[in-house]
């Protein structure tokens, strides 16, 4: 089979810290000043309450499967895409990787393992079954 | 304001083709566009609001306007994905309603069996985060019905009955890509795309379009087709929400159907007919709940043993085929879904699969990608006499 290619990102001002933190493996997300309330993906502004007071928080990189289907055409396939429900709250999208896509399922948990994309460009979160 | 009988639809059109190698793609529109109006007995000259979407090639209004020739006092390119046709009806009505045209045409078309096409605009906040997940919309509706039955216990099998329903209509349809009738069986047995959606859980691919006119009343009752009237109509979006509202089994139909119902002053139970997007057969059943026409978490069992089947089941749907068997003009079938509403409204739908009496009908979609960023839009259309 394939590999897929994985697009690269291109870091912004506004998300700079969050591509740093994957080149670093550490899976960032956001949090508000105003409202408390956490969110990926990460933004300037809260999407809860639109408070432009967010802040940067280090998650423990872990979570649990969400839904997840495994696309079994094209380049790269079999290869599974999920949301993962990180232990601090928001839903990541993502794919779950380094194992068999057909022993995933709902509720399973898993942590994150960063892959590397092209030209050196940021790695990027994804999430493999973490085995407890 | 109500848009309730603000507007009416006079002139429907589908394109026959569903492959479309030596027809340019601006053409195709003014073909529909040519349909439509004589359908409803008028002319391009008739035209003074004009709507379409990304579909359209060039600047969208400012280029198709020019070349179809028209001399419209109204403009609007509303895009919600594919149901955005469904959205541009009750935009035209409240164009109407506020006295910005009296005739409007929105026409779709394009060819991607025929020539590659660019669907989305990159550049959009969460390409970053998102487009190396290498999401398609399999997975992501695939991940809709994989939590669907994780929570309510839904299978395969009913899935499969959306599309074996829409087989049974698309039989009747000389122009329906794939006419052919399939088991539960056949479905189930198609190749696996992506959990757990088959090849035949999934719409076609074609070139094509079609086009719809919607006038002022006045206008509707001079003219000698069937009054086909806006009786409700209603929109919404729906996304993650920074990863916090995610809920794959709910679709912004939840939204749109009753703000539809409300405006028209009907109940699901009331609707002879139902239009209903199937990009998926997942599209299918999560709408059906969101509109009401049964409780969420019940449209498996409600799908299923033929109960969408025209004659036979209690809500005939798609009676064209659909997008899952007949045509999904350039991944767009928000309009197919309007045309065939009105089919049946005006009686005119094939004999085999025409709802006796059918005087009340919905047309819902769903645009965009169901288990990320979606638009909904439904429409309730009545056939007065
Ligand atoms: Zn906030």
């Amino acid at each position: 089979m394939s590999e897929r290619t994985l697009t690269a990102p291109r870091p912004n001002p506004e998300t700079q810290a969050f591509w740093d933190g994957a080149s670093n493996g550490v899976l960032k997300i956001k949090s508000c000043g105003a409202c408390s309330r956490p969110h990926y993906y990460p933004r300037a502004h809260c999407p809860h309450c639109g408070s432009p007071d967010t802040g940067w928080v280090e998650t423990r990189g872990e979570g649990e499967i969400h839904s997840v289907s495994v696309m079994r055409r094209g380049e790269g396939a079999p290869f599974a895409v999920a949301y993962v429900t990180l232990a601090e709250g928001p839903a990541i999208l993502t794919n779950i990787v380094d194992c068999d896509p057909d022993t995933l399922a709902v509720g399973q948990k898993v942590r994150v393992v960063f892959k590397p994309t092209e030209d050196g460009a940021p790695p990027v979160p994804m999430f493999t079954p973490s085995g407890d | 304001m109500s848009l309730r009988n603000a507007a009416y639809i006079a002139g429907a059109f589908e394109h026959p083709t569903r492959l479309a190698p030596d027809i340019s793609t601006p053409q195709l529109h003014a073909e529909c566009a040519a349909g439509a109006l004589a359908d409803a007995g008028l002319s391009l000259q008739d035209v003074d609001g004009y709507f379409c979407a990304t579909d359209a090639p060039g600047f969208g209004p400012i280029s198709m306007i020019d070349y179809l020739g028209l001399d419209v006092r109204h403009a609007d390119s509303t895009e919600m994905g594919g149901c955005t046709y469904i959205a541009h009806v009750a935009h035209a009505a409240q164009a109407i309603a506020a006295g910005k045209c009296k005739v409007a045409l929105i026409t779709l078309a394009g060819r991607p069996r025929s020539e590659s096409v660019m669907r989305f605009r990159p550049g959009a906040p969460e390409q970053d985060f998102e487009q190396w997940v290498g999401l398609t919309n399999h997975t992501s509706y695939g991940m809709c019905a994989v939590r669907h039955m994780h929570e309510f216990g839904t299978t395969s099998d009913q899935l499969a009955w959306i599309k074996v329903a829409a087989s049974h209509h698309a039989q009747h349809n000389e122009n329906a890509m794939l006419p052919k009738v399939v088991t539960v069986e056949e479905v189930l047995e198609s190749p696996m795309i992506a959990d757990p959606l088959h090849r035949l859980d999934c719409c076609v691919t074609t070139d094509g379009g079609g086009a719809l006119v919607v006038v002022a009343p006045e206008i509707a009752k001079s003219l000698s087709r069937p009054l086909v009237a806006l009786r409700g109509a209603g929109e919404a979006t729906k996304g993650p929400s920074g990863g916090l509202g995610l809920d794959l089994t709910v679709s912004a139909a939840a939204r749109s159907g009753p703000a539809a119902f409300a405006e028209a002053g009907v109940r699901p139970a009331d609707i002879k007919y139902a239009s209903v997007y199937d990009s998926f057969t997942i599209t299918v059943l999560i709408q059906l709940e969101d509109l009401g026409f049964c409780a969420k978490g019940g449209g498996g069992k409600f799908v299923a043993d033929g109960n969408l089947i025209s004659g036979t089941g209690k809500l005939p749907f798609n009676t064209d085929g659909g997008g899952l068997c007949s045509n999904h003009p350039m991944f767009r079938g928000g309009i197919t879904k309007v045309i065939e509403a009105v089919r049946q409204l005006r009686g005119e739908a094939h004999p085999a699969v025409q709802v006796p009496n059918c005087d009340l009908a919905v047309a819902t979609g769903i645009g965009g990608s169901l288990g990320a960023r979606h638009g909904a839009a439904t429409v309730i259309l009545e056939r007065q006499s």
